[in-house]
């Protein structure tokens, strides 16, 4: 992607994206003794320092394959633009995570469209479902797919680089008025899975509605959230990995850090500064700086994490 | 020229005397009520109607929405401008809601 020219400007504007690296056009947040702290813009070599120790794996989320309307008429192409970047990191990441809407209207061309695109960055993907993703009659495309070996709608954990990691369902069996929603067989299976883990490891949940209250008004949050957040908030470092809202927004509360990413397809508004939480409509050329990736890194030993939101451009 | 002028109103005609045979059919339903689905939110939310009328709703957001009245009617997933119709046979108070977006609920009133 090369910059855009702006008449006058142009040139200079040019020449500070072309000294902008992919990595350079994120911002690092570290999370030290529970106290987020900005870096700012950073630049390759913080990003190289952020990303060689330890192990990073990726967030991707709400690539709507599928999704045609006038907020971005390609959401299959800027999903392949977010996966050329994937491919283009100079540090490979250990495995990727999908935090749901893979498609828009759960329709199999889309479910195929999007494992053409994401298969191409040839890495292990862990998915979660989105609501978007269950809207085949039988509801069965999402589960042939990515549910095997998982329990219930779909929730499942694992492990990897000394990090638990739990993938959880809050997109079915919703009620009337409510929010997200887990359900009591999910919460008993999370208990369960918890048992007798050390205080120590690390835990990332990740689902694809907020677990923690964003904006109730647009039904952005979990109704039963603070149950599954009972139950992780004596382990050391949690952090919760959230889509659905189509925009970056973190929060921190003692040793647990709340992060939602960006989307692959169109950007969404800011919590009420809309009538509604539908596709947000901007110009052209700003279009992909509001739609990305998410890097996390954990470095063992340190129970610290940074977490790199990378735009698709500028 | 003129020939095509004539032909032009032979249709103009038909067409004229087609919507005339369709009207009645058109006002026989007039009873009938819609509910918009908007930026989210079911327009009119709540609706009062009579034993018999068929309401439809309709979809004219970028995101799909679903219509789901427990254990009364369920629509399929409606994409943009997707529509779907329920006649209400039986009085009562009927709560609904979108499955995907459970925020979104309405209400029909059938007397």
């Amino acid at each position: 992607m090369s910059g855009h020219d702006h008449g006058d400007d142009g040139l200079s504007r040019r020449k500070v994206l072309e000294c902008m690296t992919w990595a350079g056009t994120g911002v690092l947040w570290t999370i030290t003794g529970g106290v987020p702290r900005s870096l700012g813009i950073i630049d390759s070599a913080q990003a190289a320092t952020a990303a060689a120790p330890g192990m990073t794996f990726l967030q991707i989320s709400d690539s709507h394959v599928g999704f045609d309307k006038p907020a971005n008429p390609n959401a299959l192409g800027t999903l392949e633009e977010a996966i050329n970047k994937i491919n283009a990191m100079p540090v490979k990441p250990s495995f990727m995570i999908h935090t749901g809407d893979i498609t828009h209207l759960s329709k199999a061309a889309e479910f195929d469209n999007a494992d053409r695109i994401i298969s191409q960055s040839k890495l292990d993907v862990h998915y979660v479902p989105g609501e978007h993703d269950f809207l085949d009659e039988e509801v069965k495309f999402y589960r042939e797919r990515y549910g095997r070996g998982t329990k219930g709608a779909g929730w499942y954990s694992f492990d990897a680089g000394g990090v638990h990691f739990i993938g959880l369902v809050n997109v079915v069996d919703l009620k009337a008025g409510g929010l997200g929603n887990l359900g009591a067989d999910q919460l008993a299976w999370l208990e369960d899975d918890l048992r007798g883990k050390s205080k120590s490891t690390p835990i990332v949940l990740f689902a694809h509605i907020p677990l923690w209250t964003v904006y109730p008004e647009w039904g952005w949050g979990t109704e039963d959230g603070g149950r599954a957040l009972e139950y992780v908030k004596s382990f050391g470092s949690v952090t919760v990995l959230n889509g659905h809202i189509h925009q970056v927004m973190q929060k921190v509360e003692g040793n647990v850090t709340f992060h939602t990413a960006r989307s692959t397809a169109f950007p969404q508004p800011a919590p009420g500064a809309a009538p509604s939480p539908g596709p947000m409509k901007v110009e052209d050329a700003k279009l992909r700086a509001m739609l990305g990736v998410a890097s996390v890194n954990f470095k063992q030993n340190e129970q610290r994490l940074a977490i790199i939101d990378t735009p698709l451009q500028g | 020229m003129k020939t095509l002028n004539r032909r032009d109103f032979a249709v103009d005609l038909g067409l004229a005397l087609a919507a005339a045979i369709l009207l009645p059919a058109t006002t026989a339903r007039a009873d009938d009520m819609e509910v918009h689905i908007d930026n989210f939110v079911f327009q009119p939310a709540e609706l009062k109607i009579k034993v018999g009328t068929t309401v439809t709703w309709s979809n004219r957001d970028d995101i799909p929405h679903t219509v789901v009245s427990a254990g009364k009617f369920r629509s399929k997933t409606l994409d943009t401008d997707d529509k779907f119709s329920f006649t209400f046979t039986n009085a009562g108070d009927y709560k609904y809601f979108c499955s995907l977006h459970p925020h979104m609920t309405g209400m029909i009133k059938v007397e």
